[in-house]
């Protein structure tokens, strides 16, 4: 499809505006789009991200009937209002208290995913050390097995086997 | 060691030089940490906070860095000081404006800045010139189990590494390029960059950080997840798609500059040399702007009598301070290095100066 404006570069940009009840369609390149200002705004400050994911939250609370909403934790005090206000956690205990609120939010902020995989304190107890390498390890067979590379997956498998003895 | 003696010259991982120097710029990667047993900031009283301060700050100052680190009180910094901290991309504004007793340690190389009591208890991080963000991962790796030899963090095995901002959550790590991309914005194509960015989750901020308007055509880009993906998988996805995609793009955009508007190319070029070379008061911005275009020509290979390594340096001299709406009046490194707080056409004046006089070393007489 070619740009409506300039008739030139292929058309990558395809905005529909709906006005009393009229629909139109556009269909234009990028070229095009920034000479008429149509820019799509790619960059969200990480402060409007959490407001936005926060301001979502409590339908998503009356839905699973989460008590959260009124609980303080009991070694820091903090509640989820005052969360909402400040954009940070009051001690690391709150992860655990505040888990069902949180848990969406974290899910949203970081591609989904809800689990660790990555560096472990060299001091972790050992039990620990291991729970934490099968999570990890199961993690990359579930991306193994969704790219279709099934014999990384089957290594993998090996692995989990392995540290599961 | 006084804050002068390394706001004289400029820092030795943003000199221009590095791998992929013309459009990666430098390389950073933070660590954001917490104690395990305390509260997180927001819910420390100045007694705790002093106490974490005193605790890390013994710690970090002995490590071994194969550098001399120095310590900076930052609550107890001058103002002047503190600008100078952000504009030298030490610390952050939260840190240097924030409430509370906290600090900074900084290696004298300045590759190196532990941030004590920012967001997060501990925020270190590791910065080199050009593209060489696996370097830093080494290096940030061994300081991170240097320190954890020393303390424990608080880690939960589902989560990680726990931050007082569920953003950070997990492995904490924020690895960060600075991109120059002036012929994406000549050629009106920055939005190809945006949109790329976005596609691939990462976020974009000007050359001060989150909230600061991009300068220069100089572009941060930094990923956004933490959690769920290991350190070294990001670090990989930086070198290994995310990096080379945007240096294609940038220098698809110089290609075409220079076979289809080499006229405009050429004219940008030489005004921005000939202004540099001759104005008598010159504003930040103005000079952030020229300096962007005679940092493009020397990098096409244009012969200007420059170096990068000394744009680079009249950059950090001479630019915009940390402070998006005081970006006219603002630069520290040049207050603090004649000694005293200028006025803004005192300011604009000295960087005239200060820029003629360097570019005009074969001609004494025109500066």
């Amino acid at each position: 499809m070619q740009c409506q404006i300039c008739n030139k570069n292929d058309a990558t940009i395809h905005l529909t505006e709906i006005a009393d009840g009229v629909r139109t369609e556009m269909h234009i390149c990028e070229q095009c789009a920034v000479e008429q200002d149509i820019a799509v705004k790619s960059h969200i400050p990480i402060n409007e991200l959490l407001s936005n994911l926060l301001a979502v939250q409590p339908s998503d609370d009356e839905l699973s009937g989460s008590s959260e909403q009124n609980l303080a934790c009991p070694s820091c005090g903090f509640t989820l209002a005052q969360f909402r206000k400040e954009g940070v956690l009051g001690c690391p205990g709150d992860y655990e208290v505040f888990e069902k609120t949180l848990l969406s939010l974290i899910e949203k902020a970081h591609n989904g995913k809800t689990a660790h995989c990555g560096k472990i304190p060299l001091k972790t107890p050992r039990d620990t050390k291991k729970q934490m390498e099968l999570l990890s390890l199961r993690q990359q067979l579930e991306a193994a097995v969704q790219s279709e590379d099934y014999e990384l997956a089957a290594e993998l498998r090996d692995k989990i086997k392995q540290n599961e003895q | 060691m006084k804050l002068t003696d390394i706001s004289n010259d400029i820092n030795e991982w943003f000199d221009g030089s590095g791998p992929l120097a013309d459009i990666v710029i430098s390389s950073r990667i933070r660590l954001a940490r917490n104690l395990a047993g305390y509260k997180f900031l927001s819910r420390c009283s100045d007694t705790e906070k002093s106490e974490i301060l005193d605790k890390l700050r013994d710690i970090m100052m002995s490590l071994d860095l194969g550098d001399k680190v120095f310590y900076v009180s930052v609550d107890q910094a001058p103002t002047l000081n503190k600008h100078f901290l952000v504009e030298r991309h030490l610390i952050s504004r939260h840190h240097a404006f924030g409430k509370g007793p906290r600090g900074v340690v900084i290696a004298e190389h300045e590759f190196f800045t532990a941030m004590i009591n920012e967001e997060d208890h501990l925020r270190i991080q590791v910065l080199k010139a050009g593209c060489q963000i696996s370097q830093c991962a080494q290096q940030i790796n061994r300081i991170d189990d240097m320190i954890e030899k020393k303390v424990d963090f608080a880690f939960n095995p589902r989560y990680g590494y726990l931050t007082a901002c569920p953003t950070n959550v997990g492995t904490g790590i924020r690895v960060s390029v600075m991109l120059h991309l002036p012929a994406l914005k000549i050629t009106g194509q920055i939005e190809k960059f945006f949109n790329a960015a976005k596609d691939m989750n990462l976020a974009v901020r000007g050359l001060f950080g989150e909230g600061t308007e991009a300068a220069s055509d100089l572009y941060q880009l930094s990923n956004q997840a933490t959690l769920g993906v290991s350190e070294s998988d990001i670090v990989s996805r930086f070198e290994k798609t995310i990096i080379p995609e945007i240096i294609e793009y940038e220098n698809a955009a110089r290609s075409q500059l220079l076979s289809k508007q080499s006229d405009v190319l050429d004219d940008k070029i030489s005004r921005a040399m000939a202004l540099l070379q001759n104005a008598r008061l010159i504003s930040s911005q103005e000079a952030l702007f020229l300096l962007s275009h005679l940092r493009l020509g020397i990098n096409m290979h244009q012969r200007m009598g420059a170096s990068t390594p000394a744009i680079e340096k009249l950059r950090t001299l001479c630019g915009a301070g940390d402070d998006p709406n005081k970006a006219s009046v603002l630069s520290i490194a040049l207050q603090l290095n004649y000694g005293k707080p200028l006025d803004p056409t005192h300011r604009d004046a000295l960087r005239a100066q200060i820029i003629r006089s360097a570019l005009n070393q074969d001609d004494p007489q025109k500066s």
